[in-house]
């Protein structure tokens, strides 16, 4: 027993002190890597809320670059600050999720999955169609997020100080996702999830709940657009098309998507190999391929099932 | 009083006439059996009084109001809760957790705080789990508190999907086979709590195949077969009933 605490303690205790030095002991492109896979955090585990309550959706990218969209419309077209364009562009994109989820929730398996997916596609067909506001195939340019004029430590020009920025808001988002998951909500979804029928007689609103999910995921993949949008200065609807989908999916199939962590261990395992893959750069899209399919036969239940099954070994 | 009245419920699945005009009435404070051989449509009326199912035609009335096409959440916030057949349980959570859950909707506590969890909800939360053992304790369960549900032997688990609908507050239970495949002396114990769960004011309607239960227990039964209700009446009138005694074992014979 004693064993596994100082395990912990040390995971614990190095996890931050990695987190604040790394971005300055590594050079400016990795840094840039870091704080696109704390985007990618946030991604994977706000997907995991809709997950929850039994559906893969495929519109969750497209969710994302509403929030993308939405601070690239307040910050860049009319000015607003960051600070106040984060909140508004992720709620923005929760409404949207929210209109959406009504009729999926009426829809199971696969059927939510293709209506998931043409939900998505109708929303990106706007930004595509639409020159004005959305300015058409060639996207818009987003302003970088501006705190404090004028102080070089929290110019958000910078890939160090943008790290931190993103850093703080991952960490805010991903105790608030905890919190809603351990929370009476989060036993009402996963009741709804494995036990429909006794959900609904127990006198669970089953559509409420599903729409609650969506409509929280849909908000948490808008912040992740949001820190996107402000990083890469520019968005273009081909970036939340299906192949950022695709991504997604075998983060969260590689990571497993019955924990909290899951999703997590899957898009951090996947990224750092990705990095290590990067001489064999051609290679990645069969070698993720490979790895799904290794998964599914080996671990269908993922990177988070591990630990059980190793216990089990014994 | 009638506390719930079915009037001309039928439902067709495709050429079969599942419920087929169904009238029936439930007084309040009975125990009102409703039986029927396998297939006579029993569950299929469970369904739609609980709005599972969408009746063909044909009305439901609790309490004065006409449920017919509710969606299940609300008919329990109405007080009517079923049971299930092939216990639907939280698998993976305890018998505690279990209950818990099922008080979702008298926890008192709205969406909000059940995310703050501020003092004030988690004193409610402990509230909630002392009711919740409260429960178990009524069903005879307390023992198994912590185990899984999944893990919980059959009698076990009946009585436990017992608890989860008595932790929605109801004013009428619909039992579905609650001793299924229990032994006479698990048979005679459930039959006991669910008088007195009857006692407490509770009105039930009970499905059940076990005779003997049916004839001790309940105040007024109706028989039904191929959906179409076929006698009605006390334990004593339905046991001389030639029509009964036919559709259960194919001939007339004395069933008492």
């Amino acid at each position: 027993m004693l064993k596994i605490n100082y395990k912990q303690a040390f995971l614990l205790g190095t996890l931050p002190v990695v987190l604040i030095s790394a971005p300055f002991a590594i050079s400016g492109y990795k840094v840039d890597l870091l704080t696109n896979l704390l985007i990618n955090i946030i991604l994977v585990t706000s997907f995991q809320l809709i997950t929850t309550t039994g559906g893969w959706s495929l519109a969750h990218i497209p969710m994302m670059g509403c929030g993308a969209y939405g601070t690239a419309l307040l910050s860049g077209g009319l000015g607003i600050p960051f600070w106040i364009s984060l909140p508004l562009s992720a709620l923005t994109a929760a409404a949207v999720g929210l209109v959406i989820s009504y009729p999926l929730a009426r829809t199971k398996g696969f059927a939510f999955f293709v209506a998931s997916f043409a939900a998505g596609e109708a929303i990106r067909l706007c930004w595509t169609r639409f020159k004005i506001p959305f300015g058409g195939h060639k996207g818009l340019t987003v302003p970088a997020p501006v705190l404090v004029e004028n102080v070089a430590w929290l110019d958000f020009e910078e890939a160090v100080p943008y790290y931190f920025l993103t850093l703080t808001i991952t960490l805010f988002s991903l105790i608030i996702m905890y919190r809603l998951n351990s929370s009476r909500i989060g036993d009402s979804w996963r009741a709804l999830a494995s036990e429909e029928k006794l959900a609904k007689s127990i006198g669970i609103n089953i559509t409420k709940y599903k729409m609650l999910a969506f409509a929280g995921g849909s908000f948490f993949a808008g912040v992740a657009g949001v820190l996107l949008a402000h990083r890469l200065w520019a968005i273009e609807p081909r970036q939340f098309g299906f192949n950022a989908t695709l991504y997604l999916l075998v983060w969260v199939v590689f990571g497993g998507s019955h924990t909290f962590a899951g999703p997590i261990l899957g898009v951090v395992t996947l990224t750092f190999l990705g990095e290590l893959l990067r001489p064999l750069v051609e290679w990645v899209p069969m070698i993720y391929g490979a790895i799904v399919i290794l998964i599914l036969i080996f671990l269908p239940d993922g990177l988070e099932s591990l630990p059980n099954k190793l216990k089990s070994l014994r | 009083m009638a506390i719930l009245e079915l009037k001309g419920l039928s439902k067709l699945f495709g050429h079969n006439m599942a419920v087929n005009d169904l009238d029936m009435e439930v007084a309040e404070g009975q125990i009102h059996g409703l039986i029927g051989p396998n297939g006579s449509g029993k569950t299929t009326v469970f369904n739609l009084v609980s709005g599972f199912l969408r009746p063909s035609r044909g009305k439901v009335i609790w309490q004065g109001r006409d449920i017919t096409n509710m969606p299940t959440y609300r008919i329990t916030k109405l007080g009517l809760v079923r049971t299930f057949q092939l216990t639907a349980l939280f698998k993976e959570m305890t018998a505690l957790q279990n209950v818990v859950m099922s008080c979702h909707l008298h926890t008192g506590v709205n969406l909000w705080q059940q995310f703050w969890q501020d003092k004030k909800t988690r004193r409610k939360t402990a509230a909630v789990e002392q009711r919740a053992m409260a429960l178990l304790e009524q069903m005879g369960i307390a023992n198994v508190a912590q185990e899984r549900a999944a893990d919980l032997p059959q009698g076990y688990a009946a009585a436990l999907g017992i608890a989860n609908a008595l932790a929605t507050e109801p004013k009428i239970i619909l039992l579905d086979e609650p001793v299924g495949g229990m032994n006479p002396t698990e048979t005679a114990e459930t039959m006991e709590k669910i008088k007195a769960v009857r006692d407490q004011g509770i009105t039930i309607l009970l499905v059940e195949h076990d005779m003997n239960a049916v004839m001790s227990t309940c105040d007024e039964i109706t028989c039904i077969n191929f959906g179409c209700k076929i006698a009605e009446g006390t334990p004593q009138n339905l046991c001389q009933h030639p029509e009964v005694a036919k559709a259960y074992l194919g001939e007339e014979i004395d069933l008492c």
